[in-house]
């Protein structure tokens, strides 16, 4: 599904963040990836979601080669790939049914045949009482959990997720990891970058350790 | 129960579908409500108060004043141009000056009868001693004997419409009757006005170019601006895979509604002034301004024609908007991961 080979990446003229990475993600796997603050996790997650391209190396997603796509070609893709960034990234003009919708809405969906999805989901997360609050007043731990929603809801074939039981308490976050564990078992593959080392001892899994830009993969 | 399609959060187990099976992702078994929920109302992807829409609305609508006076002006005079043209390219003047030796009079029978006899002329009017006075009174004022000033006297012949006269044979064939008669076609004249009112168009066109060119700056900034303050709009759509296309048709209707808002108000500003303004000359008629106005524009009113000149005009500004407006949306979206 996604595959990196010698992937060097940069920013501007600085030093090189990510050095000769090459990796696979395979269809339906689940993989952990951690490191140290600055280790360029968030880098790597960019690169898989496109949102970066590499210095140097070829990075092959989907059986395509990311430097050969163009701007439509690129958005396509991104329908199946789901993120959970840091910052949620949440419109704060839209209701977390909305934003958790907005994918569906992308896609040109009639709202009817998403209606009973998104809430259900929105139930399912804690935030059924919430779908009409705009973000600005949900707490830390509710956009997170919205943000998470978002991109689970189009049950993307590949889910990147950015630190995302951070802001939540162990309860929730272990309902949040079963929440992408059942995705993987349902053909999603799954990379979760933490730092969490207890979220990480709760579900067997590869892990990716990112350590001075190089990638040490732990079957 | 369903399989494939859907998964359970029962006794704590959960279960889902692929993507692609269109069930629902988690179903909440006794949780689910029994009612359906109801439809929502979903709030635009942008939002209108995210762009400075006043303040375009504002620009374009001056904008569509400036470029409906003007082509309004335009048309005016270029159709009243043509109607003076049309008027004196079908007359001719002769001018038969007194000489020594000569009966003025005699000689305005005698050019006039050659007019007369000249195929194409339908009516050939002399102008007598009195009516020559009378044109030169404005000037010389009344009480003057005009006997002992050489006042030439005026013929004045009107062309049938269509008519090509041989004008060289005409003037050989007065000049043989009398010599001191000139005949005067104005064609020096309708040339000065052909070239004035060429001038005035040029001058018209040249200020729809520069407004034109203003709208679409103006409207260019305002979508930088629009752009940049929904920036973070932009890059969630973008997450979740919207393309530019349907990205750039978000904010595209925005502009095309506030185009057309803008049109809607500088023509109807424009179409009103012109409505109005035969009124407003009337105030003015009997001064020397507005007779003078008159003289040069008519009535200062615009045909129907005029009209639908000046909102198809509109609506070309509000579709220069809307151009403008995607064509930025466009150079800026490539700069947006």
């Amino acid at each position: 599904m996604v595959r990196f080979e010698n992937v060097g990446l940069r920013y501007g003229l600085g030093p090189e963040i990510l050095r000769d990475l090459s990796f696979m993600i395979p269809a339906h796997s689940f993989q952990f990836l951690t490191g140290p603050s600055g280790a360029g996790k968030t880098s790597l997650l960019k690169l898989l979601f496109l949102s970066l391209r590499p210095t140097r190396g070829l990075v092959n997603l989907f059986g395509r080669d990311v430097s050969l796509l163009g701007k439509d070609e690129i958005a396509d893709l991104r329908k199946r790939i789901g993120i959970v960034l840091q910052d949620f990234r949440l419109l704060d003009h839209m209701t977390t049914y909305e934003n958790v919708a907005l994918p569906f809405r992308v896609m040109g969906r009639e709202e009817s045949s998403y209606r009973r999805e998104v809430i259900d989901l929105l139930k399912w997360v804690g935030l059924g009482e919430r779908m009409d609050a705009l973000p600005p007043i949900l707490s830390g731990g509710e956009k997170q959990r919205a943000a998470i929603a978002r991109a689970v809801i189009s049950r993307p074939h590949l889910l990147l997720a950015d630190e995302p039981t951070g802001n939540v308490d162990p309860t929730l976050g272990r309902r949040l990891l079963r929440l992408f564990i059942e995705l993987n078992k349902s053909g999603t593959a799954v990379v979760i970058a933490t730092h969490d080392i207890t979220l990480m001892d709760q579900y067997e899994a590869r892990r990716l350790v990112l350590h001075q830009g190089r990638l040490h993969i732990y079957e | 129960m369903k399989h494939g399609g859907w998964c359970c959060i029962r006794d704590g187990c959960i279960s889902m579908s692929r993507a692609d099976e269109h069930g629902p992702l988690v179903d909440l078994g006794y949780e689910r409500p029994q009612l359906p929920p109801q439809a929502r109302n979903m709030s635009p992807i942008v939002p209108r108060a995210s762009i400075a829409g006043r303040a375009l609305v504002a620009v374009v609508a001056i904008m569509t004043f400036l470029a409906s006076m003007t082509t309004g002006t335009v048309l005016l005079v270029s159709a009243s141009a043509a109607e003076w043209q049309s008027d004196v390219s079908s007359e001719i003047t002769v001018q038969v000056r007194p000489a020594a030796g000569r009966d003025l009079d005699r000689d305005t029978q005698a050019v006039a009868d050659v007019m007369r006899r000249q195929a194409g002329i339908i009516e050939v009017r002399p102008f007598t001693k009195e009516e020559s006075a009378k044109l030169l009174e404005p000037w010389l004022g009344t009480g003057i004997s005009f006997d002992e000033l050489p006042v030439p006297r005026v013929i004045v012949a009107q062309v049938q419409p269509g008519t090509v006269l041989d004008l060289a044979a005409l003037r050989s064939r007065v000049t043989q009757v009398t010599p001191t008669a000139s005949v005067d076609d104005h064609r020096a004249w309708i040339e000065r006005m052909r070239s004035m009112t060429g001038a005035t168009v040029l001058a018209g066109i040249g200020i729809l170019v520069l407004v034109i060119i203003a709208t679409i700056i103006s409207v260019s900034f305002a979508t930088r601006g629009a752009m940049a303050a929904n920036r973070p709009i932009v890059e969630v759509l973008h997450f979740v895979g919207a393309g530019d296309r349907y990205i750039a048709n978000r904010f595209l209707r925005h502009f095309l509604r506030l185009g057309l808002e803008g049109g809607l108000i500088g023509g109807g500003a424009a179409m009103l002034v012109f409505g109005f303004s035969e009124s407003i000359t009337g105030w003015f008629s009997g001064t020397p301004v507005g007779d003078q106005f008159a003289a040069l524009l008519g009535t200062f009113s615009l045909r129907p024609s005029g009209y639908l000149a000046l909102a198809a005009q509109a609506v070309l500004i509000a579709a220069i908007t809307a151009w403008a407006s995607r064509r930025t949306l466009f150079a800026t979206l490539d700069d947006i991961e």
